[in-house]
């Protein structure tokens, strides 16, 4: 082989190996669901964060598993992930539309609510701090942030006609189904910071400790909040 | 190993390297040691807050100090080596050729089994004498502290976070783990899912949490404040965020949380499940009419059956 032609196959060969590098750097490790930036539409140290969580997931090319959406606080329209950012010591008011069926807990003391201002929180307007979810087929998924000590079942339909029923295209909109609407606030810390967040119920369907899957994946039944300092 | 030295009124005298070694060893080692023992010791981890913990900073601080003749026989020897030893500029002429040394080799056999066999005995000793050592000793423990007055504290890890309950008060269940100090605690580790590994670090206890298996942990704290409490065993995405905070306080402190807890956690206690040292969530007597109906169980998307250890 020519002199040439060697420089030719080690340029090319390293061209290659360095664009996989990039490729999986890029699209696998920094890779992770958008950011909803509410900061930005803080006012009179409050924020308003609007969820909903659905049977399953439509709108990708994923498998259909269960997921959480987030609303854009500017257009108003749902996207698929659970990341979102909020500023620090602030006052969060969440919404949850929840659309999904009942799953009971795998532990019942989840149940109760918990890190929320009053210690309740508000399903259907009135308040509740804790949902057994072994006596009543009422709880769906929890919005839980361990490191806040924040804890809150998400109450579902309770009918087995209802839990049959439930939205099948998402996003849903309160027409396509049965829902609750699950409203609660906390404060954030004072210091910015990462916190992470899941649904504790294990909700992944099809998966042996029931973790796998969406509870496993950023963007379905877990999250992050980023508290802007 | 001995090199000749240039003595300007008569024959080159032998330098005695190793007496020289020997002297600088055992002087580096005399002050080394107690300064190991005495100064770095009570700095090494995972500190004293319980007895456990101070049993094993006492381990560290006896196998450090007696590492340190060692590293200082290796470090001497090296420096000196480097120092006296050195092929002068120009010497191409072969070292001194290497025979057998019955005497060394002797010493070395019988101080390194003496060192090896002697910690061996240590550390046998150590993981009885402080009940376990904080270690997870299995369902049935073999070595429990020797006292009648035990808080039983469970720990039930699950993805991922942990979740504690207090038999002796009602079967309460809470995310707090609060300990009473100087009061022996039992800790009855499990899980409801996968195995993951409760590890108070400076408590100095470390034990598995396989589901379906109560793993038995003892510890003493012996000084008040707050520990870190961290899952030790990969268990998922949220592996590493699968942690949170202890505390250790006076036994008034204690009982004032305990019964004030038991009273607030009186409504959802009566919800949980019967005490039990395991337990299977895909059994629940309870389980609500709808959720029979839809064919649910309190396991939600399975469990992890220690029979069954295989993933999908």
């Amino acid at each position: 082989m020519s002199l040439a032609a060697r420089v030719t196959t080690l340029a090319v060969a390293f061209v290659v190996v360095v664009a996989g590098i990039v490729f999986v750097v890029v699209h696998i490790i920094l890779a992770a669901p958008p950011v909803e930036d509410y900061t930005p539409y803080a006012s009179n140290g409050q924020v308003n964060v609007v969820l909903q969580t659905d049977a399953q997931a439509t709108v990708t090319n994923k498998p259909a598993w269960v997921t959480y959406f987030i609303q854009n606080p500017q257009t108003k329209q749902w996207v698929h992930t659970t990341y979102f950012a909020v500023p620090a010591n602030t006052r969060v008011n969440i919404t949850i539309y929840e659309y999904d069926g009942c799953t009971p807990l795998r532990n019942p003391a989840w149940g109760q609510v918990t890190g929320t201002i009053g210690g309740v929180e508000y399903v259907n307007g009135t308040p509740t701090s804790f949902l057994n979810s072994w006596a009543v087929c009422g709880v769906a998924h929890t919005f839980t942030m361990p490191a806040l000590g924040i804890n809150v079942p998400l109450a579902s339909p309770t009918t087995l006609s209802a839990n049959q029923n439930l939205c099948a295209t998402s996003p849903c909109s309160p027409s396509d189904g049965p829902h609750n609407v699950v409203t609660f606030s906390f404060m954030t810390p004072a210091v910015g910071g990462t916190f992470r967040w899941q649904c504790i119920i294990p909700c992944g369907l099809g998966y042996l400790d029931g973790n796998g899957g969406p509870m496993g994946t950023p963007g379905y039944m877990s999250g992050q909040m980023e508290v802007d300092a | 190993m001995a090199e000749e030295s240039a003595s300007p009124s008569g024959p080159p005298a032998e330098r005695n390297d190793g007496l020289r070694l020997a002297i600088l060893w055992v002087v580096a080692s005399a002050i080394c040691c107690p300064l190991v023992y005495i100064v770095w010791g009570p700095h090494l981890p995972p500190g004293a807050m319980s007895s456990s913990a101070s049993g094993q900073q006492f381990d560290l601080t006896v196998l450090a100090t007696i590492a340190t003749p060692v590293v200082l026989g290796v470090l001497i020897y090296f420096a000196y080596a480097l120092t006296f030893w050195r092929a002068k500029a120009g010497d191409e002429t072969d070292a001194p050729p290497i025979h057998g040394h019955t005497r060394i080799q002797l010493i070395w056999i019988v101080a390194t089994s003496t060192i090896v066999l002697a910690l061996a005995v240590f550390g046998t000793y150590e993981l009885i004498a402080p009940a376990g050592a904080g270690g997870g000793e299995g369902p049935q423990p073999i070595w429990k502290p020797n006292t009648s007055n035990i808080l039983q504290v469970q720990v039930i890890a699950q993805q991922w976070a942990f979740t504690y309950r207090y038999p002796q008060y009602g079967g309460m269940e809470t995310t707090q783990l609060v300990l009473p100090l100087n009061q022996a605690v039992q800790f009855n580790v499990t899980s409801l899912d996968v195995i993951h590994d409760f590890w108070a670090y400076q408590l100095g206890v470390k034990a598995d949490a396989n589901p379906g298996v109560n793993n038995v942990a003892y510890t003493t704290p012996q000084h008040t404040g707050s520990f870190v409490v961290r899952c030790d065993e990969l268990c998922g995405l949220w592996h590493g965020a699968m942690y949170d905070y202890g505390q250790v306080m006076s036994v008034s402190g204690f009982q004032a949380w305990a019964q004030q807890t038991e009273t607030a956690m009186a409504k959802i206690t009566a919800a949980l499940p019967p005490y039990a040292l395991t337990y299977d969530p895909t059994v629940v007597p309870v389980l609500g009419k709808v959720l029979v109906q839809l064919g649910l169980t309190g396991a939600g998307g399975g469990f992890y059956n220690p029979n069954d250890p295989e993933q999908p």
